[in-house]
């Protein structure tokens, strides 16, 4: 296991640190970026830049500045567009928000997907499993986009129950989570379902029946763990998805998390905000992934070594 | 070799012989009657974007000075004032740009789609075929490239580039092409030991044109498969972006821009302005989904 | 009483195309300590006749009839009352042990979880009797290896550790379906004496599927041939090999490669078994059957001709076996 590990690292590793060297060249090169001289940059700013990156030194010395600032100090650099603000002091402002209502949305996808899968499967072909396929095909077309405006539609504005906006209290967290979490849910809705009524069919599920164990322990016990491989290999691109998503459940709701910032420094091109929120996400994404394998690994023993 | 064998299922399939898979999965289809709900929204929605501007009163840039400025009491869906959909806030008729809409994103969609197809299906086939060391890495870059948040480095492009509907394009069929590869590989592992592409190495053909003429060829059932699926998540993928306000540009629009203008506008009680965009953006997702999952159900290798 | 009774058992499948009538009103019993063979062809009904006992059947399978077991009616029994009986009373072996192990949870906890189910042993309990049982099948180093995973053992070490696994309980009954089918011809050899000595050691009632008249004639005291859903002859292993009285057996035997006389030709059964969707009307074989006529279009009953021995067949038993 520990080998297992070890050889996923080995991967994640090179990854993150090419995604930081790429992002680094891409906005060196941008046209119309501080590096360029094309846009007339504030004197401070300029100054911060000069200070973090030495602008005279070759390319591959800022390159080393920037991603050694990183590793070393998780330091972002400064803003390119406030004079007296940081990178991390911008991202750090939202990041907390964006991981409460992230969390729970993918807890509540995770959950209610699951819950849901193994009960239309294990009532194959009942009322019951007709209703979660229909929800499930229904919710693939609303994503959060779709999701948050009708939302807004129902519960604020027809029916007043629930503030459109803002970052207050339990109450501002319910629909942000509903409109990132609905198309995940049926997707893993979906997936379950039809990975548990594959499972189910198997020979050693047979014999998990023959020996007179009931039917709750079967599932339980027998054909939960296998059947939620397909479930686990989709929550990482599912983990993506759901963090580009926050960044409309920020604009609609102003909820005030990290996409929030990455929209606004992308429409005033603050590149240095763009590119922290952008390796943070890919960071992230990197070390879910690594979760996601080993999980993986947890339950199919074959891959384990 | 007389015949190679995708040509002897061409040549069935065009025979109308029952017995070639192709047929049995055309057949497979036409009786998943999911599939076919979802064939005949998608024929609408082809219908509607195709020919809608000529059932359209209004250019999709015209201002109607006799709503303006009292949309919410005058802007509404109408047949009399030729708005069959409304207007938008601006008084444009919201009829001819969802026509627009539904065209920039149907097009969008198809163009991504085939890109990732293009791009996948080559870079996997020639990882399967290649084989050894080679595929390795290949396959390794291409892990590399999915832990990347592919929508963030699109914006970062967008924005730096300039917002081009090319950049769009492109952008959004690069987003994609690794799942493709991925499964093309598969595949062509798979094929590369049947005797046909055996019997054209031992005489001589070259890689280039076996992986062309020979693996490419006997990829098409799973391609079309992943394409068909591959169409709703460019569509949404563009969507997303033009819902964000950094996708096409004015006086273009599509389906995600627009739904974005009419959740901007709610609050002012012009519903229509969310409800029509929101109608077909929804609809041709479905028929995507449902012809997909038809295909796959028709086509899959897993199941013959 | 016999412990095992079953009467005009019926198992139907509602297939796509209309119903699929795989056993069709089978009959038979089963003392204590009995060994009973069911010999056919793959599709001829033999091992949805044991998922029936079971009530392992396909969501899809219906059945009619009666199937009782020490006395208790097993068919259309509650899951709750079935479950008391499964593994405890009637044990099954199954044909793939490739697959019929959970490959997702170690050998130990898939053994221990049936003790602690049905003999209420605690966890340290029932891990000891688990390797004792491992050590009955004779898996080397039970001890250490009921901590592996299924897919950590081969073929033949799999179908020992699902047996021991069935013999947890010491049950009344074992069911075993077809269980060397899946491995090499050596190590089939060595599962059957293992089974064997099992049965004497044990003194368990154990049907045997198979479509192995070999495994058959080693094991079995009594047998029950089955063609197409249908029982064509039953009756005591010697007699009935010796002078089998049905046209399927006696195909069916002929069918044999020989060992010992290696110029006699193998003589394969012309035709192929029945679509189980369109059966032949009357008896099943009649297609394939030398000796049909047009009174086969109605089923014989199965009767009864010598001691222990019963045959399905229009044709008087001289004309078979002249």
């Amino acid at each position: 296991m520990l080998s297992y590990i070890l050889k996923r690292l080995a991967i994640a590793i090179p990854t993150l640190l090419l995604l930081i060297i790429i992002s680094f060249v891409l906005m060196h090169s941008a046209p119309g970026g501080p590096f360029t001289a094309e846009r007339e940059l504030p004197p401070q700013v300029l100054a911060n830049l000069n200070e973090k990156y030495g602008l005279s030194d070759p390319l591959w010395m800022q390159v080393g500045n920037y991603v050694w600032g990183i590793v070393t100090a998780f330091d972002f650099g400064p803003s390119f567009v406030y004079k007296d603000r940081t990178v991390n002091e911008i991202i750090a402002q939202g990041f907390p928000i964006t991981l409460t209502y992230g969390l729970l949305s993918f807890a509540i996808a995770v959950l209610v997907g699951v819950s849901l899968g193994v009960a239309a499967a294990t009532r194959h072909n009942s009322p019951l499993d007709y209703a979660a396929v229909g929800v499930s095909i229904g919710a693939q077309v609303l994503p959060n986009f779709v999701m948050a405006p009708i939302l807004v539609l129902i519960f604020t504005l027809w029916l007043r129950w629930l503030p459109g906006g803002g970052w207050q209290g339990p109450e501002y967290w319910i629909m942000p989570v509903i409109a990132l979490s609905t198309s995940f849910m049926a997707s893993i809705a979906r997936i379950t379902r039809s990975s548990m009524l594959e499972v189910l069919t198997s020979n050693h599920i047979r014999t998990a029946r023959a020996k007179g164990l009931p039917e709750r322990k079967v599932i339980l016990r027998h054909a939960l763990k296998p059947a939620m491989l397909p479930v686990i290999s989709y929550l990482g691109p599912a983990f993506v998805a759901m963090i580009t998503g926050s960044v409309v459940v920020d604009i609609y709701f102003s909820t005030g998390g990290i996409g929030k910032a990455f929209v606004d420094s992308a429409l005033n091109r603050d590149y240095a905000v763009m590119m922290g929120v952008t390796i943070l996400v890919g960071a992230l994404t990197i070390f879910f992934n690594l979760v996601v394998d080993i999980l993986y690994g947890w339950i199919d023993p074959k891959i384990r070594y | 070799m007389a015949m190679t064998s995708e040509q002897a299922v061409e040549a069935t399939a065009l025979a109308g012989k029952g017995r070639s898979p192709w047929a049995d999965a055309r057949r497979r289809f036409f009786r998943n009657k999911a599939a076919m709900v979802g064939l005949a929204i998608l024929a609408f929605v082809a219908l509607f974007a195709v020919f809608g501007d000529f059932l359209s009163q209004w250019s999709n840039e015209e201002l109607d000075y006799n709503v303006m400025g009292q949309i919410a009491q005058e802007g509404g869906p109408s047949i009399e004032n030729g708005h069959y959909f409304g207007t938008d806030d601006l008084g444009r008729d919201l009829f001819a740009r969802t026509v627009q809409g539904t065209q920039i994103s149907l097009a969008v969609g198809l163009v991504g789609a085939l890109i990732a197809c293009v791009v996948g299906t080559l870079y996997g086939a020639v990882a399967g075929y290649v084989g050894g060391r080679t595929d390795n890495i290949m396959m390794r870059i291409v892990d590399i490239f999915m832990a990347i948040p592919y929508m963030f480095v699109l914006i970062l492009l967008l924005v730096m580039y300039g917002r081009s509907i090319t950049i769009l394009f492109a952008g959004v069929g690069l987003i994609s092409w690794m799942e493709m590869a991925r499964i093309v590989r598969g595949q062509t592992l798979t094929i590369k030991g049947r005797e046909f592409v055996e019997a054209a190495r031992a005489t001589g053909v070259s890689a280039p044109v076996i992986i062309l003429r020979h693996i490419v060829p006997n990829l098409l059932g799973v391609i079309a498969v992943y394409a068909t699926l591959l169409v709703p998540l460019m569509i949404l993928t563009e969507s997303f972006i033009s819902f964000l306000g950094l996708g096409v540009q004015e006086p273009l629009t599509s389906l995600g821009a627009l739904i974005s203008e009419g959740a901007g506008t709610i609050a002012y009680g012009t519903t229509w302005q969310l409800g029509f965009p929101l109608l077909f953006f929804c609809l041709t997702l479905f028929g995507l989904f449902f012809v997909g999952d038809g295909l796959r159900d028709a086509l899959d290798p897993k199941d013959r | 009483m016999s412990l095992l009774q079953i009467d005009n058992l019926s198992v139907t499948f509602d297939g796509e195309d209309g119903p699929v009538h795989a056993v069709n009103d089978l009959s038979l019993a089963i003392d204590r300590g009995e060994t009973l063979g069911i010999v056919g062809e793959s599709g001829s009904g033999k091992s949805q006749t044991a998922f029936s006992i079971m009530g392992l059947l396909a969501p899809n399978g219906r059945t009619d009839g009666s199937v009782r077991f020490d006395g208790q009616e097993l068919l259309g029994a509650k899951p709750k009352d079935l479950n008391k009986i499964r593994a405890k009373r009637i044990a099954m072996i199954f044909q793939d042990p490739m697959t019929s192990l959970n490959p997702y949870m170690r050998i130990s906890n898939q053994m221990t979880e049936v003790l602690t189910l049905h003999q209420g042993l605690s966890k340290k309990e029932a891990l000891a009797e688990s390797v004792r049982m491992l050590d009955a099948v004779k898996i080397p180093a039970a001890k250490e290896r009921v901590n592996l995973f299924p897919h950590e053992f081969s073929g033949g070490m799999r179908q020992r550790v699902m047996i021991a696994m069935s013999l947890l309980c010491q049950p009344d009954l074992l069911i075993a379906d077809e269980p060397t089918t899946a491995l090499d011809v050596t190590v089939q050899a060595q599962i059957m004496d293992l089974l064997g000595d099992l049965q004497r050691d044990f003194g368990m009632a154990t049907i045997l599927i198979t479509h192995d008249l070999g495994v058959v004639a080693g094991f079995c005291e009594r047998v029950l041939v089955m063609y197409g859903g249908r029982v064509m002859e039953e009756g005591p292993t010697e007699p009935l090999f010796a002078e089998p009285t049905h046209p399927y057996t006696r195909g069916l035997l002929a069918a044999v490669p020989r060992v010992d006389d290696v110029d006699a030709a193998m003589k394969a059964i012309p035709g192929n078994p029945p679509n189980m969707a369109a059966p032949p009307e009357g008896c099943p074989f009649r297609p394939r059957c030398g000796f049909a006529g047009e009174d086969c279009r109605v089923m014989p009953p199965l009767s009864p001709f010598a001691q222990g021995r019963a045959r399905a067949c229009h044709r008087p038993i001289a004309e078979v076996t002249a």
